[in-house]
């Protein structure tokens, strides 16, 4: 049955009144990235008389990934560490594919950023003068150095240190908020499309979304846009079958919007075959850093085995020269040869480490460390506290599972997908010519910035990172602006068409809904968790998620793609009952979108580059003769067709 | 339920402005039912169980049921956020074994972060050069 295309002219839904909000610089997103982007181009705009706006889809306090706290911040280089060792630590991470030029900018900057949030009032834990650990408000109590003046954090691993991050968003939020003001944010909109201009089809000037609150449009046009709106969660069917679908290990929001929207309109998209599989404590996901770095946990199979010692071996021969040093999914490859081997399930000898550590601390002290082990979940990941409490588990007596999780799609976790950007500055570090177009973080649409999960080719940047990497687009940003000052911007898009379409699943609904008895049945549409169930199902089964342990190859992914071209079609025919179901159908568009570009990745790159986050079965090894470039891709929407193209990586960091 | 909600505490949030959940939630999922006047979870397996409408609801009437299809019943892990710390308490299915922990949450008032407080304004010139309007980059 070939479908007829809908269109939506208002016969069945109303048309919702529109309101347009001219502003310099629209930051899309409300996480860690979008508010250190708030802060720092206000410190400009203040004085310029420029207007910045910020657009979220949820609550600025607590939007994005660090909505729920953190137990830790994962990148502060410190005094100690020289940022090329960051650079180094983050390229053997991603398998020698990262662009140096945006990862050691960033070494460069994010201190600060932590410097800040200890300013503002996130406590940070801290070594007393005796060596001892303490939380972070008996840092301020002691009154015990900040960091910026010399004082010591606790490490849990060399990048990593341990916060009390409950309401680590609360307070990074807050900071951005004071800076613009409330008059300057629009909470609950959820921006579906961007405009570009008339006489130039690759220059942003604007977004188009709706309000979740109330029937009305909202209609963005601006100077130059910042996009940070997180990676792309539930993409692929989750371990969970229920309820437990939200207890995705990312934010269960993230809709891949970030890569969808700029790709809509052009922008160049890099390494989006690259995913993160964590592995995590089994379906809580608590997270398992501290648990390796700071209490020196030992995780091994059924039988007791360390996994990484009996395989290390192995995946050295296996992976010649990327094993030196265990990145994070080749330490997941070495626990999948035992599950697939079946001397599952994996085991983190939560028990022992703390019984260990017994042995040479005092009672307090110890009674202090059950406080962090918990704590450690409670900052982030509540449920993981609530799974042990639930089968009556106390870490400090018996071991807990952990396990490979979904994949997930992201730039800034260890992680480099997204989108292709400029450099900081020309030949930054000896960059090649081409990796730098003027302005910061740029995407190849002119005026299109990005940060955080959005940049691609550079992970590891965390909340710290993110929060950095959203001051420095700013500030490009904002020079961009002042040099683009004459300019005067139209879209080419005809506002009402794109408002039409927007609305398009209402009207859908409204239309069809009582053509059957069950809403939910119909075959003149699907409703947004269908088309996402079929998305996962696709990714899962045929892109390398969870039901093939991660593999694929070439026949499997065309099959995917064939059945995902399908989808898409469908998706032309999302129906939606109110608007929260709206959001709901927008967020699975735009993750079938990046969706597609994580597939059309992995069929491009012919060699198995991620061995423990994905496995090419037709291409096992890592080729690095043919395959040691940054794959880059663009998409067409008016053609539908992805094009493809590859630049050498270069080293720039010896 | 995620998140679910006791019907003899949840006054709707008759006396504030907002509907407290509803405006917390970063998944859009607590909505308030026009006749009852009561707060629920609209999709509860889109809940990432991330408590933020339970530490935010003025009655206490907001819990978590964990997720069916991973957790046995039996057990309870509920916080009491203040302005500057957070107390947890967790029950185990027990009913035994029970844990208490406070953590500081902020060092500094609610509300009172002023970013540019105290610091010199950048000039368009710092713009094009490595650093924030807080603090240089490092060079090297």
């Amino acid at each position: 049955m070939a479908l007829e295309r809908e269109f939506c002219k208002w016969s069945y839904c109303q048309k919702p009144p529109v309101e347009t909000i001219e502003t310099d610089f629209l930051i899309v997103g409300g996480g860690m990235a979008a508010c250190g982007a708030a802060v720092e181009a206000m410190a400009y705009a203040k004085q310029l008389g420029l207007k910045v706006t910020l657009v979220d889809k949820a609550a600025l306090d607590r939007s994005g990934a660090v909505a729920m706290g953190l137990s830790a911040i994962n990148t502060y280089i410190g005094p100690e560490n020289p940022v090329d060792d960051y650079v180094k630590y983050v390229r053997t991470d991603l398998m020698g594919i990262i662009r140096e030029d945006l990862v050691h900018s960033l070494g460069c900057h994010v201190d600060q950023s932590v410097y800040d949030f200890q300013e503002w009032g996130l406590p940070i834990w801290q070594k007393d003068a005796e060596g001892h650990t303490v939380d972070g408000q008996v840092a301020r109590d002691e009154g015990l150095p900040l960091l910026k003046d010399g004082g010591k954090c606790c490490r849990s691993g060399r990048w990593q240190c341990m916060i009390n991050g409950e309401s680590y968003k609360v307070i990074v939020a807050e900071a951005a908020k004071n800076a613009l003001g409330m008059e300057n944010i629009y909470e609950r909109v959820f921006i579906v499309k961007l405009l570009t201009d008339k006489n130039n089809p690759n220059r942003v000037c604007g977004a188009v979304g709706f309000s979740v609150r109330e029937h009305k449009t909202f209609v963005f046009k601006c100077k130059a846009m910042l996009v940070a709106c997180g990676g792309v969660v539930n993409v692929f069917r989750p371990r969970s079958v229920g309820e437990g679908q939200g207890r995705a290990w990312y934010p269960v929001w993230n809709a891949g919007s970030t890569y969808a929207m700029p790709a809509e309109i052009g922008a160049k998209m890099v390494l989006m075959e690259n995913r993160f599989v964590p592995a995590r404590f089994k379906d809580g996901y608590g997270p398992v850093g501290a648990w390796f770095l700071f209490f020196k946990a030992q995780a091994t199979n059924a039988y007791n085995e360390d996994y990484m010692t009996k395989n290390w071996e192995r995946v050295k021969q296996e992976y010649p020269g990327y094993a030196d040093s265990p990145g994070t999914c080749l330490r997941n490859h070495a626990a999948m040869i035992e599950m697939r081997e079946g001397r599952g399930p994996i085991l983190m000898h939560t028990d022992k480490a703390m019984q260990e550590l017994a042995k040479v601390l005092s009672k307090k002290e110890l009674k202090h460390l059950e406080a962090e082990a918990w704590e450690d979940f409670l900052d982030m990941s509540i449920s993981a506290a609530s799974l042990w409490a639930s089968m009556n588990m106390e870490p400090d007596k018996v071991p807990s599972e952990i396990i490979p999780s979904e994949p997930y799609l992201l730039g800034s976790h260890a992680g480099c997908a997204g989108l292709w950007v400029s450099g900081p500055s020309k030949n930054y570090l000896g960059a090649p010519d081409d990796w730098f177009w003027g302005y910061d973080r740029m995407t190849t649409v002119e005026g299109l910035f990005t940060a955080g999960d959005g940049v691609g080719a550079s992970g590891h940047k965390f909340s710290s990172g993110s929060h950095a990497e959203g001051r420095m687009a700013a500030k490009a940003a904002i020079a961009f602006i002042l040099d683009h000052k004459d300019d005067k911007l139209e879209p080419g898009q005809n506002i009402d068409d794109v408002i039409a379409e927007i609305y398009l699943p209402f009207e859908i609904y409204e239309k069809y809904k009582d053509y059957t008895t069950a809403p939910d049945i119909n075959p003149n549409y699907l409703r947004p968790k269908q088309i996402q169930s079929r998305l996962q199902k696709i990714m899962d089964e045929y892109v390398g998620g969870i039901a093939t342990m991660y593999m694929t190859n070439k026949p499997m992914l065309e099959e995917g793609l064939r059945r995902l071209t399908f989808l898409k079609e469908d998706a032309q025919r999302m129906a939606a009952a109110d608007l929260h179901e709206l959001m709901r159908a927008w967020e699975q568009y735009h993750r079938i979108i990046a969706g597609e570009a994580h597939l059309r990745h992995i069929l491009f790159r012919e060699e198995t580059r991620y061995p423990g986050y994905y496995y090419r079965a037709d291409f096992p090894s890592i080729d690095d003769n043919k395959w040691k470039v940054f794959t880059i891709s663009q998409y067409d929407p008016k053609t539908n067709e992805w094009k493809f193209e590859t630049k050498p990586y270069v080293q720039l960091v010896k | 339920m995620p998140s679910f909600v006791i019907v003899e505490k949840c006054d709707g949030c008759k006396a504030l402005d907002k509907t407290a959940c509803q405006y917390i939630c970063p998944n859009d999922l607590m909505v308030l039912d026009p006749e009852k006047k009561k707060a629920y979870n609209q999709e509860p397996e889109q809940c990432w169980e991330c408590f933020n409408c339970v530490k935010i609801c003025p009655q206490q009437a907001i819990e978590v049921r964990h997720y069916a299809d991973i957790m046995p019943l039996g057990s309870s892990t509920f916080p009491l956020r203040g302005t500057d710390s957070i107390m947890w308490t967790i029950k185990f299915r027990d009913g035994k074994t029970v844990k208490r922990f406070k953590f500081p949450i902020r060092t500094t008032p609610e509300g009172s972060i002023d970013v540019f407080k105290g610091k010199t304004l950048p000039s368009v010139d710092d713009l094009r050069k490595p650093g924030f309007f807080t603090g240089p980059a490092r060079t090297e």
